[in-house]
């Protein structure tokens, strides 16, 4: 129980690399290896990220937190969408009218994208959230879960969002 | 054992560190959830074009009203600790994160404001 308590919550917390070995990166002969003991150093973002190949359920994580912290900054747009959306039916007509038309000098297409990003940015929060929940009452957390439940979450949560996209942009 | 038992000198016995953030973030967010399949459920089971009677009549029942009105307090709470997290993990010097903690607290209790007087007034 409290193994698989600790598993999660550190997962939660989002990265899970923070650290690098030296002795990875260093290329030694193996009796200046056995005297030297690890040494960890901080990553760096521009310098070592990108070279590491993070797994899907790494990717998951990390847009876990990337799409709260989206939803976290457009707080006050979502909160004006729905202000205007149940306040009278003049509010509701020009918020309707921001989608179509736009609003003030912002065009209705850069309001709908702003939208759609919503959109997927709650849809895998959504899900990944589902997850990290299923995970934590059925104690499900093996190596091979972790990467299918993942892909399934990525699939879904993008696809969903193509299909509420192409709808909100009349594509059908 | 050391006499101080607070700041550096602290000893952490390493039983609950966290662990009440982490089963809020878990409860606020099984609510959300259940709020969402509420909300679409109602959306989709309304007949005809989803106009502005129809929208704003699934937010005017009293226990919606209240349901909503949790779920603000919810979001609240759970953005609070995910948003602290992300600023633990990335913003290390002390007076920056202070400032950001503030910053974050301030955006969300007005947040919670504006939404619970726009769903009041309904």
């Amino acid at each position: 129980m409290l193994t698989s308590v600790c598993c999660v919550a550190i997962e939660s917390n989002g990265l899970l690399f923070k650290l690098q070995p030296s002795y990875l990166t260093e290329s030694a002969n193996m009796t200046e290896l056995a005297k030297k003991r690890p040494e960890f150093r901080n990553i760096n973002a521009l310098t070592d990220l990108p070279s590491y190949r993070l797994p899907a359920a790494g990717i998951v994580s990390i847009l876990h937190r990337i799409s709260g912290f989206l939803m976290f900054l457009l707080m006050p747009f979502i909160i004006w969408m729905f202000d205007n959306s149940i306040t009278s039916e003049i509010s509701f007509a020009k918020l309707s009218a921001a989608f179509n038309i736009g609003i003030g000098f912002i065009p209705g297409w850069f309001i709908k994208l702003v939208a759609l990003a919503l959109i997927w940015a709650y849809l895998h929060h959504f899900i990944a959230g589902l997850r990290h929940l299923y995970m934590d009452v059925c104690h499900a957390v093996t190596k091979e879960f972790g990467k299918s439940s993942a892909i399934v979450t990525l699939v879904l949560s993008i696809g969903l969002t193509a299909v509420l996209g192409a709808k909100m942009f009349g594509l059908y | 054992m050391s006499s101080v038992n607070y700041g550096s000198k602290r000893i952490v016995t390493g039983a609950g560190y966290g662990f009440r953030d982490w089963l809020a973030q878990r409860v606020t967010a099984t609510l959300m959830a259940l709020f969402t399949v509420i909300l679409l459920a109602q959306v989709i089971f309304t007949s005809g074009p989803m106009e502005y009677e129809a929208w704003a009549g699934i937010f005017a029942s009293q226990w919606m009203k209240v349901l909503t009105f949790s779920v603000i307090l919810s979001l609240l709470y759970h953005v609070w600790v995910g948003m602290r997290d992300i600023w633990m993990d990335y913003v290390k010097p002390l007076a920056v994160r202070l400032v950001l903690h503030v910053f974050t607290l301030v955006w969300l209790t007005g947040c919670a404001g504006w939404s619970i007087q726009a769903l009041w007034r309904l």
